[in-house]
């Protein structure tokens, strides 16, 4: 039922995907990796059984930050890397809200990255979509926070210096409860993963690799080309043993100083893989530090754990001490303190 | 028998010692008696940036003033009648400010050689005649202490922390001041955490009142009768208590749920620590990862339909700027209080000072002007609260509140308000999803405020600049400039609802002060000696910093000159000549200490001596 008795709330049953488009046009370059993201969250959303007005989109700036325009729900476009904390009030005054945040490997990694480690750490039921292109494309080709080292780029003529962040490792040592990666190309994963963020309990946060084709085109080529696809993805599966290869004849194991191999499963047989676990931290950060060439990439939920989340737990102190104290007013409080009388 | 008393008018007293002596502890329990004996009042607490600083060092003195009086009080006294110095250090930083033929109560036991030492006294000051000028009264209040509650069984470090007690009982006698209110507080305080401590503070305090009465050293007690103070029901208050209540208030009023976005910085940080612990009332304070965060998560649940609020001073405003240009440009309503204090940088974070005023004005990226509103007093700050969400949410615009350091701490006896004689704060949510248009405007030039979770009001606001009406991302020339002169207008619209400007004093005359915020008792005591002098000196004091009110140009036209005091170089003076291109005499003063009276009426006579 509506929360406004004079309007009627949407039918979350009967809503499609137009319902989430709005007249804008979509101004990403053609060919863009946000146009698949975007198509997918608009596909995604309308399954969820969640009425159009309770979802909220914050962005921070950014190409990816577009994407709340593009959205037919309540949305803004904040300021750069601020998102997260602007979703974080939107989320602790109105837990009943679906609040998500659109942003960047810039927007949350550089220039929010202070927000977005405390974003995680809160559990604060925020679903975050990080679009990593390893460049920042709106301010035209400079590097990021997840540029290789050596990139040549407008800023770097002789290549960069600095080593790039690994995300999801970062993620999970800022104590995030649901960690995943997706590819903009793989529409269906993608889904998957919107699903899965939007039924956990507590901030869920998910990488997508994002092609900029203007400034850094084909930076995830090994991972979405057809041909190479195969021998680079490794698809993460809670309760699964880590299989990949284009026969699925490759496995993850671990040697006797804890360190990843890749083998052939034939040799070692199945039963001595490693076995995924999205509940087991050291398992997600490990996996997590499989980064090409030398490893596959996995794709997929590194973590998801059950913790009660601030919003929650926020809500519960309220009510508590309304129980507490009972029927207070203003004009109480102002008089709980020593008050005396002038004749 | 009793020692006879005599009657004084006023009195001003400064407690003084180490951070760790208890000071403002002994200056607010003084306080509250001496509001119970119905005196008026006005406090000055001061302490040290350092949370603890060296034992005995110039560093770590904390102190507390107090003015109380048989008639009206503005200001917290400009020279302490008494002082009151539990260690050498503590003579030192506050002995200049003594009036001639002052009373000193000097802890003696506190002035060993260590101690000289680290207050950089070469002779001890007690002995060698430097402190002929004063009334000297060496106690041995720590030995005095010790002795007194020696049976009550405290380990001797504890026991020593008793002295504050011993000194307060002592400064009672010497005020005849009836110890009952101090006495239920240790009651209250201690017995049940502690119950060995309740009974050495007890007897300490009654072994200083004690020794007030039979030792040969006062020949007589003093006594400031009750003030004349309007009828009612009084309580204490501080500017940031009152400040928060403010806000609850406002909340109550409008029917909206509070929201505080803050991170913790002083002098601000006590209205974060009150709101927390309210609640029951439906507060939702949330500690933010740093002042961004703070005011960006207001940003937000203004958004989403809360009362919002950030708190900060200075460097924290410093560190908004953008987020409050957000916020214009969002056109949600918004509450930035800024707690001043001494700048630039990490400046003087304890002291007072009233220097971000053209920051809140004017420190944001592109057009942005705010509308500000300032808290005169502690109590005012309650008022100002309210005002600042009234103007918020009726113009659906941020609004800054700027308070002060002295303010913040200071405390006075503040006239219980009645919640029912406010007027409430009209909210309407917009629920109307028929032809809805984010930024189409009302008669105050407000949009509509469509919260999520509102079905068919669904849309987007942002940072980049709006089309008028739609609110969808606009590049085109003629609109930026419309939208920026719509947005100018909106703010300066809140004009039209300020009530007509009170003047203390005569409606014209030959000088006018000019003032804002936290100056406010030290210009009405000056502009009230003057009265009382026969002088045309009146008093403007002003809430709304921007816009101005609509009266105030013809206000100051009115006077030969206008004196326009600030505790900072001269930024209203300034803003002040750029809008009216008024002629006025600007006086500041830059020391993180509040104006004294006297220096006022110094300025004001310098100006009338000038006209002659
Ligand atoms: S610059 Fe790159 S990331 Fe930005 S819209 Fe174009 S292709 Fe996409």
């Amino acid at each position: 039922m509506s929360k406004y008795p004079n309007l009627p709330a949407t039918d979350a049953a009967a809503l499609t995907r137009k319902d989430f488009a709005t007249d804008q046009d979509v101004r990403w370059c053609p060919g863009c990796g946000d146009y698949s993201i975007l198509a997918q969250v608009q596909r995604t959303l309308p399954t969820l059984g969640i009425p159009r007005e309770d979802y909220v989109f914050i962005s921070g700036i950014g190409c990816s930050s577009r994407f709340p325009y593009y959205m037919d729900t309540y949305g803004m476009h904040s300021i750069h890397g601020r998102a997260p904390a602007v979703a974080s009030g939107v989320k602790a005054l109105r837990p009943e809200l679906n609040v998500w945040v659109i942003t960047g490997d810039g927007d949350a990694l550089s220039i929010g990255g202070n927000h977005l480690i405390h974003a995680l750490r809160r559990n604060i039921g925020l679903k975050i979509i990080l679009f990593n292109n390893r460049i920042y494309g709106l301010t035209k080709g400079q590097y990021s926070p997840t540029s290789e080292v050596g990139k040549r780029t407008k800023s770097t003529p002789m290549g960069s210096l600095d080593y790039p962040f690994n995300p999801i490792s970062l993620m999970l040592g800022a104590e995030a409860t649901f960690v995943a990666r997706a590819l903009d190309i793989d529409a269906k994963h993608l889904q998957e993963m919107v699903t899965r963020m939007a039924a956990h309990e507590g901030t869920a946060i998910l990488e997508i690799y994002q092609n900029c084709n203007i400034f850094n085109d084909g930076a995830f080529a090994y991972l979405t080309d057809r041909q190479t696809r195969p021998q680079h993805e490794l698809k993460l599966e809670h309760g699964k043993p880590l299989r990949f290869g284009p026969k699925n004849e490759k496995g993850i194991v671990l040697d006797r100083q804890m360190r990843p191999q890749v083998v052939e499963v034939e040799a070692v047989g199945e039963d001595a893989l490693l076995v995924h676990d999205e509940t087991n931290p050291t398992l997600s950060y490990l996996l997590s530090q499989l980064v090409h060439p030398d490893f596959p990439t996995p794709v997929g939920v590194f973590r998801s754990i059950e913790r009660p989340s601030y919003d929650a737990m926020f809500t519960a102190q309220i009510e508590d001490a309304k129980k507490r104290k009972p029927g207070k007013t203003v004009q109480d409080l102002i008089e709980d303190a020593h008050v005396w009388t002038v004749e | 028998m009793a020692k006879a008393h005599e009657i004084l008018d006023a009195v001003t007293i400064r407690f003084a010692g180490d951070s760790g002596d208890g000071m403002q502890l002994t200056g607010n329990q003084f306080t509250q008696t001496s509001a119970l004996a119905g005196n008026d009042l006005a406090t000055f607490p001061d302490f040290p940036a350092e949370i603890r600083a060296p034992a005995g060092s110039l560093a770590g003195v904390s102190g507390f003033q107090l003015n109380f009086s048989s008639h009206e009080v503005f200001t917290h006294g400009d020279t302490p009648d008494v002082l009151v110095a539990m260690n050498p250090a503590a003579l030192k930083v506050n002995l200049e400010d003594l009036r001639p033929g002052g009373i000193l109560i000097a802890n003696i036991q506190a002035f060993g050689d260590k101690n000289l030492e680290r207050a950089g006294y070469l002779e001890n000051p007690l002995e060698d005649g430097s402190l002929s000028a004063y009334r000297v009264y060496p106690v041995d209040i720590t030995t005095m202490t010790l002795n007194a509650i020696a049976g009550v069984g405290l380990n001797q470090r504890s026991a020593v922390r008793s002295k504050n007690f011993f000194a307060l009982g002592l400064v009672y006698w010497l005020f005849n001041r009836d110890m009952q209110h101090t006495v239920a507080w240790i009651e209250s305080h201690f017995r049940q955490r502690d119950p060995l401590v309740a009974d050495a503070n007890l007897q300490a305090l009654n072994a200083g009142y004690n020794y007030g009465e039979t030792a040969e050293l006062f020949t007589h007690s003093y006594m400031v009768k009750k003030a004349p103070i309007a009828p009612g029901r009084y309580r204490n208050i501080t500017g940031n208590d009152a400040m928060a209540l403010g806000l609850v208030a406002a909340a109550e009023l409008s029917g909206l749920e509070l929201f505080l976005g803050s991170y913790p910085i002083t002098p601000a940080s006590d209205i974060l620590h009150f709101l927390s612990k309210q609640k029951h009332l439906g507060v939702k304070t949330f500690q933010a990862e740093d002042e961004i965060a703070a005011v960006a998560s207001a940003i937000g649940a203004a958004f989403a339909g809360g009362l919002a609020v950030t708190t900060t001073s200075g460097p924290g405003i410093a560190l908004k700027g953008e987020a409050m240009g957000l916020a214009m440009m969002l056109e949600l309503p918004l509450i930035v209080i800024n707690v001043q204090r001494g700048g630039p940088s990490t400046g003087l974070p304890t002291k007072t000072e009233q220097s971000d005023l053209l920051q809140v004005l004017f420190g944001r990226n592109g057009e942005c002007p705010l509308p500000v509103v300032a808290a005169s007093g502690p109590g005012d700050c309650f008022d100002t609260a309210i005002e600042a969400a009234r103007i918020a949410v009726r113009h659906m615009v941020p609004v800054v509140v700027l308070s002060d350091g002295y303010l913040a701490n200071g405390a006075e006896p503040w006239r219980v308000p009645d919640m029912s004689t406010y007027a409430p704060i009209p909210v309407e949510f917009e629920t109307n999803a028929e032809d809805f248009q984010p930024y189409r405007r009302d008669e105050n030039l407000a949009r509509p405020w469509a919260i999520p979770g509102t079905p068919g009001l669904e849309h987007r606001v942002g940072g980049l600049e709006k089309q008028d009406v739609t609110g969808n991302v606009s590049y085109d020339p003629a609109n930026h400039e419309h939208m920026c002169r719509l947005r100018a207008a909106k703010v300066a619209k809140v004009a039209d609802h300020i009530p007509p400007t009170a003047i203390f004093g005569p409606d014209e005359g030959d000088v006018l002060v000019l003032g804002w915020g936290g100056t406010f008792g030290a210009i009405r005591a000056a502009v009230d000696h003057a009265h009382a002098q026969g002088k045309a000196v009146s008093h403007v004091h002003l809430r709304h910093l921007n816009p101005f009110p609509n009266d105030l140009e013809a206000i100051m036209k009115r006077f030969r000159r206008v004196l326009v005091p600030e505790l900072n170089l001269g930024q209203l003076a300034f803003v002040l000549r750029g809008r009216y291109l008024a002629d006025l005499v600007s006086y500041t003063k830059l020391q993180g200490k509040p104006f004294r009276e006297a220096e006022l009426a110094q300025q004001i006579d310098a100006l009338l001596e000038g006209e002659r």
